[in-house]
């Protein structure tokens, strides 16, 4: 890693550069939503003057620039009595530009799931070698939780990361790639108050949290309140729509389909992202459903986050950025789950053991 | 102005992990890595019953033939161009390096698909995925093979597998209880799994008919017609989900050890490959733990069975 320190019209120039000559995606604002507050999303962008570098969370994640919300398998091309099948996972060099920290450790999750386990992906292989990833940091929105998740911060998997120090951006080189494109442009060696300033940055940033959750401890939990009346009680609220799954940055769960080109000479195998909170998940032939109510499967995916599965050796792999808090249409996001469980707890033990005081 | 263009080299952009050198088809992470299947014909249907036949497949490409090595009660992903993907557990001999038998029952999709295929249409398959029945940890003990309904399609791999290592097991038994006397499967080859494989077998239905003269009840009941040291014996259930409960908790109270009963199980599945997460069963995958699980693990497993 090598760090520089870059002005920011320079780096803006930089940005210009890049951007003009690559398919590159950055924040834009698409909308306002509801409560008067500017929808970011990553979109397609041509200089620097269409990204908006001051924004604060994109509505969908980065995600989907590696996993598609539908992709391309494979392509069966049937001639008289017999196919051919052709595979092709190929990915056009994109450039990704102002992923949070959230975003930028939900890819190394991915990376753990989709690369390391048993069987690699080549498709979400090809995608992650030709994407170039530029990160920046950014102050938490009031219900950010991924210092509580310690994602707040990302050491790897980018090619350059920018935090902002007020008149410039200190940068963090993470590839030779990134390095030699900045060669053209004016960098600074970062001075000691420039140090001081990232530092202060982080300070700053850490102690914007306002949403805290306590996850120490929460595998063992789940595990003992697997039988909880709480599961109900959400699962009631849930509308097993799968919008939590869509704009979450490390949900991967996918379905495979398979269908037929429109002339009837071919097939197409697409797998499309799927949630574990629509109702036909666990589904199998012949009709029985493994996990047929709302609460037993909004509790698999609560599972999934704060436990973890064995294909990620067992880690949280929930990031904090609250995108499916925010998007539920019915009001349920992470932190009242987790809080309800804790209390749920608490509340029995103090019914088990008389607290010292009342004795 | 500086070239900015962010490109990659040609090599790199279609890098396959393995890419190079043939699998290890014994270690289970090395099997196949991408969607491409192998392609097979159909070279003969077997009619079993009103639902179920037996479809025999060989893969074209020799040398894919020659790599495709299976261990008994492993699936594989059965695949009808144009419908889909299914997972079938592989019910022919692992020494049967020519054909691969896959006992199917129509039932959605992709398997009703198949069932108007003729004999030499070609399907894909991709495989072999999941965990197998620990033969070789079996050896020098009794072996008890409990199947109901379907559940004799993946039994078939180790009944085939003692066949042909019968030396290296003690007693060998096979229940196998079915809804209706109709309803049973591979009765052509009872005969042959006694006296050539020296198997005791006991059959058993729950809805008897004129024809039956057989035993009729709950599946458990033959057990009494063994006496075995079950100290010394290992036990392999397959069969629909409510099975396993009771035929699992009957061994346990006769004394089998929890961690010498294997059940194979069903969920659905989408890649094999534990990527889809379709088939998660309490905190792990049934495509890469399983599908066979020691009755211990079950247990711990959240809502497994």
């Amino acid at each position: 890693m090598i760090y520089k320190v870059i002005s920011k019209t320079e780096f803006r120039a930089f940005i210009d550069a890049i951007v003009k000559e690559n398919r590159a995606y950055g924040p834009q604002k698409v909308d306002t939503g509801s409560n008067g507050k500017p929808i970011y999303q990553f979109m397609p962008v041509k200089s620097a003057a269409e990204i908006d570098f001051d924004y604060t969370v994109t509505h969908s994640s980065a995600k989907h620039f590696f996993l598609p919300y539908r992709d391309e398998l494979s392509h069966f091309n049937f001639t008289d009595g017999n196919w051919e099948q052709e595979v092709n996972y190929e990915a056009p060099p994109t450039i990704l530009i102002g992923l949070r920290p959230c975003d930028i450790n939900a890819i190394n999750i991915l990376d753990d799931v989709m690369l390391h386990g048993a069987y690699p992906s080549p498709y979400y292989l090809a995608r992650r070698k030709n994407n170039f990833i530029i990160g920046m940091d950014h102050l938490p929105l009031p219900d950010c939780f991924c210092h509580s998740m310690n994602r707040h911060t990302v050491n790897h998997g980018f090619n350059l990361f920018c935090s902002d120090i007020g008149e410039s951006y200190y940068l963090s080189i993470n590839s030779s790639k990134a390095y030699s494109f900045l060669k053209e442009f004016e960098l600074q060696e970062p001075t000691y108050e420039d140090n001081c300033r990232l530092i202060e940055r982080r300070k700053d940033i850490k102690h914007s949290f306002e949403t805290k959750i306590e996850v120490s401890g929460l595998p063992c939990f789940l595990d003992i309140e697997f039988d909880s009346p709480i599961w109900q009680k959400w699962g009631d609220k849930c509308l097993s729509c799968g919008t939590c799954a869509m704009v979450c940055p490390t949900c991967y769960c996918y379905s495979v389909e398979e269908r037929f080109d429109i002339d009837l000479e071919g097939s197409t195998r697409q797998n499309h992202l799927y949630s574990c909170n629509l109702v036909d998940f666990a589904q199998v032939t012949g009709g029985h459903n493994f996990r047929p109510k709302n609460g037993d499967r909004l509790k698999y995916r609560y599972y999934h986050h704060y436990r973890g599965f064995a294909a990620n050796d067992n880690q949280q792999i929930c990031v904090g950025c609250n995108r499916c808090g925010r998007a539920c249409l019915a009001d349920i996001n992470p932190k009242d789950v987790i809080n309800d469980l804790r209390l749920e707890r608490e509340s029995c033990l103090t019914c088990v053991l008389p607290s010292p005081s009342k004795t | 102005m500086p070239d900015m263009r962010f490109t990659i080299p040609e090599q790199n952009l279609n890098l396959e992990p393995f890419a190079g050198r043939i699998p290890d088809f014994q270690k289970k992470s090395e099997v196949m890595i991408t969607d491409k299947g192998y392609k097979c014909r159909i070279t003969n249907i077997v009619p079993l019953s009103s639902h179920e036949r037996v479809f025999q497949l060989r893969i074209v490409d020799p040398l894919e033939r020659e790599v495709f090595n299976f261990r008994p009660g492993q699936f594989l992903m059965l695949e009808v161009p144009g419908y889909g993907e299914a997972p079938i557990s592989i019910s022919s001999s692992t020494s049967n390096h020519e054909f691969i038998e896959l006992c199917i029952r129509k039932a959605g999709h992709v398997t009703s698909a198949l069932f108007e295929a003729r004999q030499g249409a070609f399907v894909s398959v991709r495989g072999p995925f999941g965990t197998a029945f620990p033969m070789a940890e079996m050896q020098g003990k009794n072996v008890l093979l409990i199947a109901g309904g379907l559940g004799i399609a993946p039994m078939r791999a180790p009944l085939f597998w003692i066949n042909d290592h019968r030396d290296r097991y003690k007693e060998v038994f096979l229940l196998y209880g079915a809804k209706e006397p109709s309803q049973m499967l591979f009765t052509y080859q009872f005969e042959e799994w006694q006296k050539v494989s020296h198997v005791q077998m006991r059959t058993i239905v729950e809805k008897p008919d004129q024809s039956w003269t057989g035993r009729s009840g709950m599946i458990t009941a033959l057990l009494d017609e063994f006496s075995f040291n079950p100290k010394e014996t290992y036990a392999i259930v397959c069969g629909p989900p409510v099975m396993f409960k009771f035929v699992c908790s009957h061994l346990d109270r006769m004394g089998i050890p929890m961690n010498r009963m294997f059940v194979s199980l069903e969920r659905r599945m989408h890649c094999g490959m534990g990527k889809c997460c379709r088939c998660m069963v309490g905190s792990t995958f049934t495509c890469l733990d399983g599908p066979v699980f020691d009755y211990w693990s079950v247990m711990n497993l959240k809502e497994a069975i």
